[in-house]
């Protein structure tokens, strides 16, 4: 098992210090006989500013790894720890407080609150947090999603991928120290889904935002730093600028 | 996340107002209340004090003790010759006497003018310019002998006009008198069914049969004579059996009686208001926690936003308070709607209550907001606890279902612990003797709410069964709807069981009232037709219930073919320092009453004379009397009577037809001013018949206010004023099922949206719009059947409960009514039903399809 384990090599930040680091991950589902191993053992690093794609067919765990990397769900053994706090130390307060600060959420199905218009959208995980926002930074971001002259316009009255948008933007304003995307594309046509990759892209190199992606996607993947291939539970790949093409081909090998 | 907490509000106007409804409700009867009473109060308020307002003081007969007003006692009148002796005391401005009684008007039919149970006043007007008189003339001119005026109501509805001859019935036979003119009570547009006759002081004093005598004395200081310096100089020519009040403590003195009235007509319609936001609580607590388990994605993400659990409570509670808060303002503004159907509400039952126009009190609205606040608040604690259990991983998982509470476990024990509670709450307050009346009620109110509470949670338990066996008509009737609906009915037990657990409560609540009624009805009856085995025909009050003068019953006897009649009076007395009912009964009524005598027989009531007395078996009990103990009896004159036991009865089920102390009308008339029956039993040559009955209309022609009545009629006409009463019940307690229907159609409207995908999928593979409506009506049908079961059940068991109490009503269940009960609660579901089945069926297959 250890063979297929590695040690992520960092890409394009030698030294720059991780953000993310999980120890010897494993997530067993109920019990007995019925025992599902969704995570078997899985370590990893993530470097500040890096773009890492989490890649594998489905069942291989690659949600899961990202639930209990994002603190949204406790590992069976192993730790996961953000911007050095260990996670198993954090009572529910404490891991609000943590959210707040360090981690941004992008979903499949965006979680747009309906009621609330783009901008107030964007903002509410400062308003949440008790804090004012900052006007230009706010103006900024709408330009940056694309969305300034959409500002005041209703969940409803916008497109799949504006409202992707949007969430991207959400998940941006508090400047996180890492942003976790579920499968970002995975409910939108190719065309807008290119938009909201170049989007996440941006997002990395210009606001030196660390993102974790999972996406079952090539092309998708295609734009990280890194990506992991997860199968059964673990690692059992890792590769660094790798085209779609060469995605593609890799999860043919794990028989996808 | 406060501006969040509203928006939120707006975003499901719906839904919001839908629950809110419920508030709205229950608000809106305690508000009503209050306004309503307020208003009576206020009426009657302006009536007593401006009959004061131009007195200081006001002397009067005095009792032995205070008597209740409709006793049949009365303070005694005093001679008139006081008024003289008053007028001439140097701190006496003005003084004026006054008679005053029930008096009769005579409609054009010759009976008299009763407007169900309002008073028939009358009194004299000595001196209609005088600043004693409270009376506005609207037409014509005060009364002169011979004369009469009456007030602008009762004139408009019976078509008098000034100059007609009228008949006017006080204790004597009917006076024909000339009306002079038309009265008004300065401030108050109607007195309610009162009719007023006011007279001069002669003709009022013939009337009332009080020739030479004074009810009252009004009285005003001379100039610079203070109110306390007037008391004092009267006092001491005061005689014994009269007495002196400031104005101001005559009033409230007057007021006494209605006031106690109007105080239990608040507590008895706050008690409906309490029960519409009892049930209003459960809808609102189950349509919360539906759209919360429809929110569950919103709170999840939240959550993964960084709103704490305590962030997420907070805007829950506050979406609660604002909902609470516009709700309660809404019921507010209903109740004033409310209270005013209310009055035409007692109108319509021949219960006219004088309006003044409505009053709204500050307490009113603090109350009503403060009940509705508070009541959505608590309503809201356990939805949005449970949504701060809502992980945050349920913003990304698909069908995340809420996590149990640490005590669910304990739900099914909890259930049964409440319901057992509830249960010997109610048994304490019932079977525990030596009880106050604050405990007992605290008792049976406290075990009421816990038995609603824990049948509700037990309920759960029962859906599956239940919904099966009640939906099996649907399967029959609606194909695969009908069978659907029953799935549907059985697949959330939580849910159907709140939704119909508000059903149950009023359910439980009507059918109680019911039983109850029933019980006494039949009890009634047989006590009846038991008591007065020979009776033909009863005399009594075109009401029922008033006192009759005794000349109509001494002309009854001299009619041919009458061969005995007995006489029943009813007063107060003052016995072993408690204030008690007396009767009286004249010898016949020993051959009419068929009692059931534990010590005596029913000879004794034949043999009263001048110191016999009989009372009833607890009565005895009670007091340790036997045979030939006395029995010591203070009158309302004051006199006090040693009256010796000489039979002792049991009294029958359906309640004692006498006071505790029952003597011989030669005792009581003699301690009694103005003697009357209560009602009398006559028997007959030849029983009922058609020539006898219209022998007995002949005589009491000459006595507008009685009538005859054969012995079943005489019952059923008892009973006409329960049904009254029952029918103003039911009327109350529909307004918590109209509350409980309106959380029908809230939880079908968000099952309906929480099923759109199914629904969609349902269309498209070919159920037709009328299948769905009808999927959704038979399910609303269904869960309707299962609140009215539990609650019919539970209805029965607490009347069982109260009946094993109370000895005097027997347990009947009126089973048509039940039956009445069911399809009502059938047809609450298809009402309930109609709104949300519209919206299922209207949806675009499509797009339900697409919505997720």
């Amino acid at each position: 098992m250890s063979e297929t384990i590695t040690t992520p090599a960092p890409a394009r930040a030698p030294d720059a210090e991780p953000v993310v680091t999980a120890t010897e991950l494993t997530r067993r589902y109920g019990e007995g006989d019925t025992a599902v191993d969704a995570l078997r053992g899985v370590s990893l690093n993530v470097r500040k500013g890096e773009l890492t794609a989490v890649m594998g067919p489905s069942g291989s765990g690659k949600s899961t790894l990202m639930h209990i990397l994002a603190g949204l769900d406790r590992p069976t053994s192993g730790e996961v720890a953000i911007a050095g706090t260990k996670l198993s130390t954090l009572n529910d307060n404490d891991m609000t407080r943590l959210r707040r600060q360090h981690i941004g959420f992008v979903f499949q199905f965006f979680n747009l609150l309906p009621m609330l218009d783009a901008e107030e959208n964007i903002v509410l995980p400062l308003s949440i947090a008790g804090e004012k926002p900052d006007k230009a930074w706010v103006n900024e971001l709408l330009d940056q999603v694309g969305l300034t002259p959409r500002r005041t316009h209703k969940p409803s009255e916008l497109s799949g991928g504006q409202q992707q948008r949007v969430a991207i933007g959400r998940a941006l304003v508090n400047k996180p120290t890492i942003i976790f995307a579920d499968e970002p594309t995975g409910n939108l046509d190719s065309k807008t889904s290119g938009e909201i990759l170049e989007l996440l892209e941006r997002s990395v190199r210009e606001l030196q935002q660390t993102i974790v992606m999972v996406t079952h996607e090539p092309r998708a993947a295609a734009i990280a730093d890194r990506v992991l291939f997860l199968d059964d539970g673990l690692i059992v790949r890792e590769a660094s600028n790798i085209s779609a093409h060469d995605i593609v081909a890799a999860m043919e090998e794990l028989g996808e | 996340m406060t501006a969040f907490a509203l928006r939120g509000l707006l975003g499901r106007k719906l839904r919001t107002a839908l629950t809110a409804i419920a508030i709205v409700l229950g608000v809106a009867t305690v508000a009503g209340t209050y306004v309503l009473t307020d208003s009576i109060n206020n009426a009657f308020h302006s009536i007593f004090f401006e009959t004061r307002a131009g007195s200081d003081a006001v002397i009067s007969g005095k009792s032995a003790f205070d008597l209740s007003g409709d006793s049949g006692s009365t303070a005694p009148s005093f001679d008139e010759s006081l008024l003289q002796k008053v007028r001439s005391l140097p701190e006496v401005g003005e003084a004026q006497g006054q008679v005053n009684g029930e008096a009769h008007l005579i409609g054009k039919d010759g009976k008299a003018i009763v407007y169900g149970g309002a008073p028939n006043l009358g009194f004299s007007i000595a001196d209609g310019a005088s600043r004693f008189n409270p009376l506005q003339l609207v037409s014509g001119a005060w009364p002169k002998p011979g004369e009469v005026v009456i007030d602008k109501s009762t004139a408009s509805k019976e078509h008098f006009k000034i100059g007609q001859v009228i008949g006017v019935q006080a204790q004597g036979p009917v006076d024909r008198l000339r009306v002079s003119g038309i009265v008004k009570f300065g401030s108050v547009s109607t007195i309610g069914g009162a009719t007023l006759s006011g007279f001069d002081l002669p003709t009022a004093q013939h009337l009332f049969e009080k020739p030479g005598k004074l009810d009252e004395i009004a009285v005003a200081s001379a100039q610079g004579v203070s109110t306390p310096k007037l008391v004092a100089s009267i006092k001491q020519v005061l005689p014994a059996d009269t007495q002196i009040r400031t104005a101001k403590l005559q009033s409230h003195e007057d007021a006494k009686e209605t006031d106690s009235f109007i105080s239990f007509l608040q507590k008895f319609l706050l008690g409906f208001g309490g029960v519409a936001l009892f049930v209003g609580s459960f809808v609102i607590a189950n349509s919360l926690s539906i759209t919360i388990a429809q929110r569950m994605r919103e709170f999840a993400t939240l959550r993964t936003l960084g709103a704490s659990r305590s962030q997420v409570l907070r805007s829950v509670m506050l979406e609660a308070l604002v909902m609470g808060t516009l709700a309660s303002i809404v019921g507010l503004f209903a109740g004033l709607a409310l209270a005013k159907g209310l009055f035409s509400l007692f109108d319509a039952v021949g219960f006219t209550l004088p309006n003044n126009g409505l009053t709204l009190e500050t307490r009113t609205i603090v109350v009503a907001l403060l009940v509705g606040i508070v009541v959505t608040l608590l309503a809201s604690l356990r939805p949005a606890l449970r949504a701060t259990r809502v992980p945050p991983i349920a913003a990304v998982r698909e069908g995340a279902t809420l996590p149990e509470s640490r005590w669910a476990r304990y739900r099914l024990p909890a259930a049964i612990v409440l319901t057992v509670l509830g249960f010997a709450g109610l048994l304490a307050g019932l079977f525990v003797s030596n009880l106050g009346t604050g405990q007992i009620l605290l008792l049976m109110l406290g075990g009421a709410l816990l038995v609603f509470f824990g049948v509700a949670l037990l309920s759960v338990r029962l859906i599956g069964p239940l919904a099966w066996t009640l939906g099996w008509p649907a399967t029959k009737l609606g194909g695969a709807a009908g069978a659907l609906a029953r799935d549907n009915s059985r697949r959330n037990p939580q849910r159907t069981a709140s939704t119909a657990s508000a059903l149950m409560i009023g359910l439980a609540l009507v059918t109680l009232v019911s039983i109850l009624a029933a019980g006494i009805v039949s009890s009634f009856r047989g006590a009846v037709k038991d008591i007065w085995r020979n009776a033909d025909y009863a005399i009594t009050a075109q009401n029922n219930f008033n006192p009759i003068p005794i000349a109509a019953s001494e002309a009854v006897g001299k009619t041919p073919g009458v061969t005995s009649v007995a006489d029943v009076r009813a007063g107060e007395g003052l016995a072993y320092g408690h204030k008690i009912a007396i009767t009286a009964v004249n010898p016949p009524a020993a051959s009419v009453f068929n009692l059931d005598w534990t010590h005596g027989t029913s000879t004794v009531m034949a043999h009263l004379g001048a110191d016999g007395a009989f009372v009833d078996k607890d009565y005895a009990d009670s007091h340790h009397l036997e045979i030939g103990s006395p029995v010591p009896l203070t009158f309302a004159d004051g006199t006090q009577e040693l009256l010796n036991v000489e039979g002792i009865f049991d009294p029958p089920t359906g309640g004692s037809p006498f006071g505790r102390v029952t003597m011989s009308t030669t005792v009581f008339d003699s301690h009694t001013e103005q003697p009357e029956n209560l009602y009398s039993f006559v028997v007959m040559n030849g029983g009922q018949t058609a020539a006898n009955q219209a022998a007995l209309d002949k005589t009491l022609k000459a006595f507008p206010n009685a009538k005859a009545a054969t012995r079943q009629k005489f019952i059923d006409n008892q009973i006409s004023g329960l049904s009254s009463i029952l029918n103003i019940l039911y009327v109350l307690l529909a307004l918590s099922v109209v509350v409980s229907l309106f959380g029908i159609v809230n939880t079908l409207v968000l099952t309906v949206f929480e099923r759109t995908r199914e629904i969609g999928m349902l269309r498209a593979i070919g159920m037709t719009r009328r299948q769905v409506r009808r999927m959704i009506r038979h399910e609303s049908v269904i869960t309707a059947l299962i609140g009215a079961v539990i609650g019919i059940a539970l209805g029965i068991i607490l009347a069982s409960l109260l009946i094993a109490r109370v000895d005097f009503i027997v347990l009947s269940l009126p089973v048509g009514q039940l039956i009445v009960f069911g399809v009502a609660a059938i047809l609450v579901g298809i009402i309930a039903a109609i709104f949300p089945a519209r919206r299922a069926s209207r949806l675009n297959v499509l797009q339900a399809l697409q919505y997720e």
